[in-house]
């Protein structure tokens, strides 16, 4: 059955953002992530505890300089890993800058839709170090379950903020964030929340690292040069840098954002999530292009209104040049294309929420930011408009996309202009 | 281990583990009423002293009779002289 979006008989709401909250490789908030990619820094560090383990060939990653976690109660806290601290921090400041009182928070109509890679990789380790060593459940404390569980994010974000609604938990690797974001906004749509708080976290681990190592995926020729990398389209680009941090971003429906006087940041027009079949760990351009073209159809929109594409380019050569390919097919050669991984790392599950809030900094300000590390680009990325500086540009609408390991596509496509009648 | 560098041990175990204030560490003090902990902090109780200690309270029926600080240090005290009473003979 194909379930087309005019075959829906329930009416869609139209969805709003009205709230942004970071924690990123350049610290907390979101006013710290824009000024850095602003001044085109980089957040990609030597990492010492990479350097000592054996077989790894990449040494450096974008980690979060260490937070403040006393703002949240220790009870609450002490069912979190730094995934779910850092998505509270964020969820702290995406609710505050929504002025959304506990009331508006508390009741059935405000949900939770926030995912991450895995459980904390972090938790595991220091438990099962002791598991595996003295074959013991001994030294297992009754937090460690609710830091290893797979919806730990979106559950501590829950009881911590007293949510009673919804409580959505989707994990698909570097993609969550997007889809986070967009089965919230289906929530919201289809009536069955008017709030949604959303996003995604993940915390650096040897694990993750060690994944794209082990498939040929990480970046290794910049381990003495760390700012120079990931360096995606360019033509000397050789892999991911792994990142951490959290992207958290109210939604809720255009009525309810009115009723209560919301300052309106702009609007989820569409959204699509895919099956890449042809490959678990290369999605190709195919699945690529049919998600970009649902998301685009979902917002009503026709590729011409399409103003700047935020790419997922996390600086892989296979990667990046499917993705330009899937792109080209789809817009041609003319909308302006940026990847943000240069700055800041693969912040893996955060990554799609942080990438839809800088995006939307974008149109607020009327700058596009570009691709760091980009100097040359390679014969095939090099074919798009892709941005090597600032550029001043009014754009109403952009698109932001996530293409994952697990074989699954999202792309996303959000307004910044004020919502008219 | 003298039976002060025990309640010494223990105080600055569970101020590092609860985020407690040192000066909150009197023996009167109730556990639940007075440094606020709750059921799940009881499991965790036993893993930090278990871990501080060598000592296994898991399955020992005095800790739900545990009700002050003072009773715990007593209760850890006494299990400590058990262990080290099982390893001298």
């Amino acid at each position: 059955m194909d379930f087309n979006r005019n075959e829906i008989s329930v009416p869609l709401r139209r969805v709003v953002i009205t709230g942004l909250g970071a924690v990123t490789p350049f610290g907390c908030g979101v006013p710290a992530m824009w000024q850095a990619l602003v001044d085109g820094r980089s957040a990609v560090r030597h990492c010492p505890t990479l350097a000592g383990v054996k077989g790894l060939r990449t040494t450096v990653a974008a980690g979060v300089p260490e937070v403040d976690a006393q703002s949240i109660d220790r009870k609450k806290r002490r069912y979190m890993s730094k995934m779910s601290i850092y998505a509270m921090i964020a969820a702290q400041e995406a609710v505050q800058m929504a002025g959304l009182t506990p009331e508006q928070l508390q009741n059935d109509r405000t949900g939770v839709c926030v995912g991450s890679t895995t459980g904390s990789t972090v938790e595991t380790e220091s438990l099962f170090l002791q598991v595996l060593k003295e074959r013991s459940i001994e030294g297992m404390k009754s937090t460690h379950f609710f830091k290893i569980m797979s919806s730990s994010c979106a559950a501590n974000l829950a009881q911590a903020l007293g949510i009673r609604g919804r409580l959505l938990a989707p994990s698909a690797a570097c993609a969550t964030g997007t889809i986070a974001v967009g089965l919230a906004a289906e929530s919201i749509a289809l009536g069955k929340q008017d709030v949604m708080i959303c996003g995604g976290a993940d915390e650096l681990h040897v694990l993750t690292v060690g994944v794209f190592d082990t498939l040929e995926a990480s970046s290794r020729a910049y381990n003495d040069r760390p700012e120079m990398t990931p360096r995606p389209f360019d033509r000397q680009r050789d892999g991911i840098v792994c990142g951490e941090g959290a992207g958290l971003v109210i939604l809720e429906s255009l009525e309810h954002a009115r009723a209560r006087k919301a300052d309106i940041l702009g609007e989820v027009c569409g959204f699509a999530v895919n099956s890449a079949p042809e490959d678990i760990a290369n999605p190709g351009p195919d699945s690529m292009i049919r998600c970009m073209i649902q998301a685009l159809a979902e917002a009503g929109v026709g590729k011409e209104q399409i103003g700047y594409l935020n790419a997922h380019a996390t600086g892989t050569i296979q990667g990046d040049m499917t993705e330009c390919q899937a792109i080209e097919s789809v817009f041609g050669r003319d909308v302006p294309v940026s990847s943000l991984k240069g700055h800041m790392g693969h912040t893996m599950a955060a990554c799609g929420a942080l990438e839809l809030i800088a995006t939307l900094l974008m149109l607020h300000r009327g700058l596009l930011l570009p691709t760091r590390n980009l100097e040359e680009p390679d014969d095939i990325c090099g074919r798009l408009n892709l941005l090597t500086e600032l550029a001043r540009r009014q754009v109403d609408t952009a698109m932001s996309n996530n293409f994952a390991l697990g074989g699954v596509n999202s792309a996303i496509v959000i307004s910044g202009r004020w919502i008219r009648d | 281990m003298t039976d002060s560098e025990i309640v010494e041990l223990i105080n600055r175990s569970l101020v590092n583990e609860f985020e407690l204030d040192p000066g909150a560490m009197k023996p009167e003090a109730h556990l639940v009423e007075g440094l606020g902990f709750d059921s799940l902090d009881f499991v965790d109780i036993v893993v930090v002293l278990q871990q501080a200690f060598g000592v296994t309270l898991r399955e020992e029926p005095r800790v739900r009779e545990v009700r002050t600080l003072g009773d715990l240090h007593r209760l850890v005290i006494d299990k400590k002289r058990e262990l080290e009473g099982s390893r001298g003979a």
